[in-house]
């Protein structure tokens, strides 16, 4: 059936208000169970041995000794995994990031797996296995990564994108450009031009939940997989074809998450507990340790960025360049593409050019982050933007305000805007208390815009009505910030029930149609278009009912708060027939009523925000204190508020820690120093103010309630406003994240030196 | 691995000279267990202390505090008497890891982890604490400095066992007090710290003074340049940069993921100066 996904300006029972989470109780009593607390009968222990060098080629793995230990069900290497990708590039790099082939490519990379009968035979099975390393020459620096001297991470990749075929290996993958105008003519027009070089370090998602599963591979060919993800019918697919199973055969449950923010959108530790259990015969059960986590999975890239911005001394953006290098691990990635592609999306520009470099380096395989890549140019761009409103003298909210995007802008990246909400969120931050509240001593403050596209993208869902006339609804997109609430509320609101009458439960890969994963901010969005598409066809089958009960066309009757009603004079005598009615008659008018839906979601409406805060530093130490922020942002329409300022208040908690403190540091033998909580800083409690949020709704034209996306584009300008605090604060301007006390003590130090 | 809980102090130096392989103590385990978990160490022996008696209390006699090896850190911070007499050293004490770690880590602990960075032990230097040590040869009493030699060593011989840390009784118009700098507001390790013990005489000018410094060198250092500059001052302006001179002098620091040697040496004088003041004013000082 033809399903209408346009906004339609209604007005709302259900959607908009907040009641208690489904999930709550369960979270806060301790009962709800996350990857770890699975397990079975007979399950074993697995465990991952992991190079210890940065680059180094594997000559030999000797398993024998381990095979031997008693308690030890398999071992495992690359040659347990054969390379069934047919030439899926993507797919081959998944493989040889789960379990390194020819090469170790970082420090943490996967060579060699045990499953046992217990942790302490599995770790002693581990210390048994001996691989013979060739150390190779390594570089963990993007900028030094790219240079014609670097050692080679693999010398069959040749940068793709230039002009000219290049006849050397490189480290750099790929080369994009976007943009339009010519930025000659546009810098020849400016009258003030601030250009500057920025670098920004690799953060790590630091969800507290390490990456778990419990593998199950039965002798028939058949498997479970129970795992902590945000995306289990991707990872069945992935799982799947590097097993060389049928993606039917592999059942993925997603447990409860205990945080993913884009890095648990990819296999690490599944396919390699699969392989584990199909050797042994016998479940396993694979949890990393935080030190695997922050070794071998996440990051984000570390970058360098140079920016160049000419205005005139109206306030208009004439020309605006931008040049970004993204790390992406060993493998080839698309990281600074969307750096390239987002960096000058919040603005109005005729003249506009940005150009990104992949850069390869022995790292981790980055992997997406909340917004992926477009935090670092936000950075980058947005502090460009703050100096050159100082240099011009203006405001620094009236400068964008004066130049920002709006309905009808082509972008920077390409597509023409509909509807967009960077000019609303920035005349809200000008009006904001917050802009206008006084500053003390060693105090600045900062302001900062963000924009991300959002994702749509398949979705599928099921909604069934009990013979009671409560209503499950199966959703396959991974609850990650709330959204079973968030659906509940659609079903209701669409169905005309209470919220108390609907259970939102994630779906297994088996119940349910293919799903893409919960990221790039689509979950409640695409879940709720089909949650609504659901609701109306179940409506349809409950007019029905009432029809045939009634003896009446079908199209004399409408569906009002929850009733099936007769339409039309002729029908006056007629009660109301309510859902629940109609659904306990059921078993008599033709069996369950159901709807289904399975669509494509498209057109996620474009999400921009406005962050504003205040920093004070001590300029005798360099150390901060965020002293007060606020964040603006556009959600089209907030279907349950408490969730949705939820995601803003955890984007900025995020991009503080990263702005300020987090950071992956590399000694000179390419080994990561800090792989835990205590030297990798994220935030604590007392490090953060109440995060205060103001909610635009500008509607989605796309969507039937007018919902965008609301998940990322909150972690997009906290880097950048921060840094302007700071550097409103300290006089000086801050160019390399995170801003650790001892880089801002040495800028300080820098400028009073001259 | 064996694990035995002894029931005197000579039991555990028993156990400790007599083991083979590697021995560790335990207290409140919020080292061991760590370093036992993360795999760096696996002991053949583990001697817990927590059952002799004795340790577990905080005395006071006329000649000041003794705080048993496995009196929690937590327990320092409801002793009334000591937070009265050295609130520097219990304030250091009650930054270590967390709420949950403080009501498990101990003093002892955390003086023989001999990290440079320990919060408590530049506290515990600039009061001149000491330690009673008890091995094989009997019992002896050392200055808390001449504990760790360097990074996780100490000068306890095989057998050696701390008992208790002594604390004198205060002198009127005396004060101390412990900063630390960390990025974040809790649950982190000093990048710099420093302690500062000082008694005033009737004028309120310094009388004698005792200042340490963590994290800036191998071990916890004692800057006894740094008394010299402040004795006989009243803190003023002039004194105060020449201390932060003095004390960014006396580090010995290296560069790694928590710090830098400039930002350590810069830093070890803005805190030995503050540091300083909060003692001054504990003292009585105007």
């Amino acid at each position: 059936m033809n399903f209408d996904p346009r906004y339609s300006g209604r007005s709302f029972t259900s959607v908009g208000t907040r009641p208690i989470r489904p999930d709550g109780v369960d979270k806060v009593t301790g009962r709800a169970r996350y990857g770890a607390d699975f397990n079975m009968a007979g399950q074993l222990v697995g465990r991952v041995l992991r190079s210890p060098h940065a680059h180094a080629k594997i000559r030999k793995i000797d398993t024998s000794k381990a095979e031997k230990l008693a308690g030890v069900k398999a071992v495992i290497t690359a040659a347990d995994l054969p390379d069934l990708t047919d030439g899926d590039a993507a797919m081959y790099d998944i493989l040889d990031n789960c379990m390194a082939r020819e090469k170790a490519f970082y420090d943490g990379h996967a060579v060699a797996a045990v499953a046992a009968v217990d942790a302490r035979t599995a770790r002693q099975a581990l210390k048994l296995i001996e691989v013979d390393y060739e150390v190779l020459p390594h570089v963990v620096d993007v900028d030094e990564a790219m240079k014609h001297t670097a050692p080679l991470l693999n010398d069959a990749i040749f940068t793709e994108g230039l002009d000219e075929k290049p006849v050397k290996p490189s480290n750099v993958t790929k080369r994009t450009q976007f943009g339009h105008g010519d930025i000659q003519e546009g810098f020849g027009q400016a009258d003030f031009v601030v250009e500057r070089s920025f670098k920004t370090e690799q953060t790590h998602q630091g969800y507290i939940e390490p990456h778990a599963c419990v593998a199950n591979v039965s002798s028939d060919g058949t498997a479970d997989l129970w795992v902590c993800t945000q995306g289990h019918f991707v990872y069945r697919q992935h799982c799947a074809q590097l097993l060389g199973m049928e993606a039917s055969k592999l059942r993925v449950t997603s447990s409860e998450i205990g945080g993913g923010f884009g890095g648990k959108t990819h296999v690490w530790a599944e396919p390699v507990a699969l392989a584990l259990s199909r050797k042994a015969g016998r479940p396993v059960k694979l949890v990393m340790t935080r030190d695997e986590v922050f070794r071998a999975s996440g990051p984000t890239s570390a970058t360098s960025i140079d920016v160049r911005i000419g205005a005139r001394k109206d306030g208009t953006i004439t020309a605006a360049e931008a040049t970004l290098r993204y790390s992406c691990g060993p493998y080839a990635g698309m990281w600074a593409e969307i750096g390239a592609m987002t960096a000058f999306a919040c603005y109005k520009l005729d003249n506009v050019k940005t150009v990104g470099y992949e850069v390869l380096v022995n790292r981790p395989k980055t992997a997406a982050y909340r917004a992926p890549s477009a935090p670092m140019a936000a950075f980058a761009v947005e502090s460009a933007v703050d100096e050159l409103a100082k240099e011009i003298g203006m405001d620094p909210v009236d400068f964008r305000i004066r130049n920002a995007a709006q309905e009808g802008t082509r972008s920077s990246y390409g597509p023409v805007y509909g509807p967009i909400g960077i000019g609303p969120t920035l005349e809200a931050a000008k009006n904001h208390p917050h802009m206008k509240a006084p500053l003390g001593k060693n105090q600045g403050r900062g302001m900062a815009c963000g924009f991300w596209f959002n994702f749509g993208g398949q979705t599928c869902t099921d909604l069934n009505i009990g013979m009671d006339g409560s209503v499950s609804l199966a959703v396959g997109t991974v609850d990650v910030g709330g959204s079973r609430a968030s659906l509940s509320l659609v079903a209701a609101e669409e169905l005309g029930i209470d919220y108390g009458q609907v259970k939102a439960v994630v779906a297994d890969t088996s119940s349910l149609g293919y799903n893409d994963m919960t990221d790039g901010s689509r979950g409640t969005f695409s879940s709720s278009m089909a949650t609504i598409s659901a609701a109306r066809n179940a409506i349809k089958v409950l007019r029905e009912r009432a029809a045939q009960t009634w003896d009446i066309p079908v199209d004399d009757v409408i569906w009002e708060k929850g009733h099936a009603i007769a339409k039309g004079e002729k029908y006056g005598n007629l009660a109301a027939l309510s859902l629940k009615e109609i659904a306990a008659a059921s078993g008599k008018t033709g069996g369950p009523i159901a709807g289904h839906s399975e669509l494509v979601a498209d057109g996620a409406g474009v999400s921009f925000a406005t962050h504003i805060c205040d920093i004070e530093v001590d300029p005798e130490t360099g150390s901060t204190r965020v002293l007060r922020y606020t964040v603006v942002q556009d959600a089209g329409k907030a279907v349950h508020p408490t969730y949705v300022e939820g995601q803003y208040q955890g984007g900025a908690a995020q991009g503080i820690g990263w702005a300020l403190n987090e950071e992956y540091i590399y000694g000179k033998d390419g080994r990561l120093q800090n792989p835990g909580f205590l030297d990798y800083r994220i935030p604590v409690c007392s490090d953060l103010p109440m995060i205060d949020t103001q909610i635009l709704e500008i509607p989605n034209p796309n969507h039937p309630y007018g919902v965008r996306g609301v998940g990322e584009t909150s972690i997009v300008p906290p880097l950048a406003a921060i840094a302007n605090a700071v550097s409103n604060a300290v006089g000086v301007r801050m160019t390399h994240i995170p801003m650790s006390p001892p880089r801002i003590l040495a800028a300080i130090e820098a400028e009073r030196e001259g | 691995m064996r694990y035995i809980r002894p029931l005197s102090i000579e039991d555990a130096a028993g156990l400790l000279a007599g083991s083979t392989g590697t021995a560790a103590i335990l207290a409140g385990g919020s080292d061991l267990l760590v370093r036992m978990k993360g795999g760096f160490i696996e002991p053949d022996l583990i001697v817990d202390i927590k059952a002799i008696e004795g340790l577990n209390e905080i005395r006071e006699t006329s000649e000041g505090f003794g705080i048993g090896a496995a009196v929690p850190c937590a327990v320092l911070g409801e002793s009334k008497a000591l937070k009265k007499a050295w609130p520097g050293v219990v304030e250091a004490a009650n930054l270590i890891g967390s709420k949950q770690v403080q009501g498990r880590c101990t003093i002892v602990g955390n003086l023989c982890n001999a990290s440079p960075a320990a919060d408590s032990v530049p506290a515990l230097v600039a009061a001149g604490a000491k330690a009673v040590v008890v091995g094989p040869g009997g019992r002896r009493t050392i200055a808390v400095e001449a504990v760790p030699t360097g990074p996780g060593k100490t000068s306890l011989a095989k057998g050696e066992i701390i008992e208790a840390i002594l604390l004198d009784r205060r002198p009127p118009r005396a004060g101390d007090a412990y900063l630390r700098f960390i990025p974040r507001t809790e649950m982190d390790i000093a990048v710099v710290s420093a302690g500062v013990n000082l008694t005033l005489d009737e004028q309120g000018r310094v009388k004698s003074a005792r200042l340490a410094l963590g994290a800036v060198a191998a071990t916890v250092i004692l800057v006894e340049e740094a008394a010299e500059v402040l004795v006989g001052s009243k803190l003023d302006e002039a004194t105060l940069e020449r201390l932060a001179k003095v004390c960014s002098g006396a580090c010995r620091p290296i560069d790694d993921k928590r710090g830098t040697i400039e930002f350590r040496r810069k830093v070890a004088g803005v805190l030995a100066k503050r540091a300083a003041i909060a003692a001054y004013k504990r003292a009585g000082g105007k």
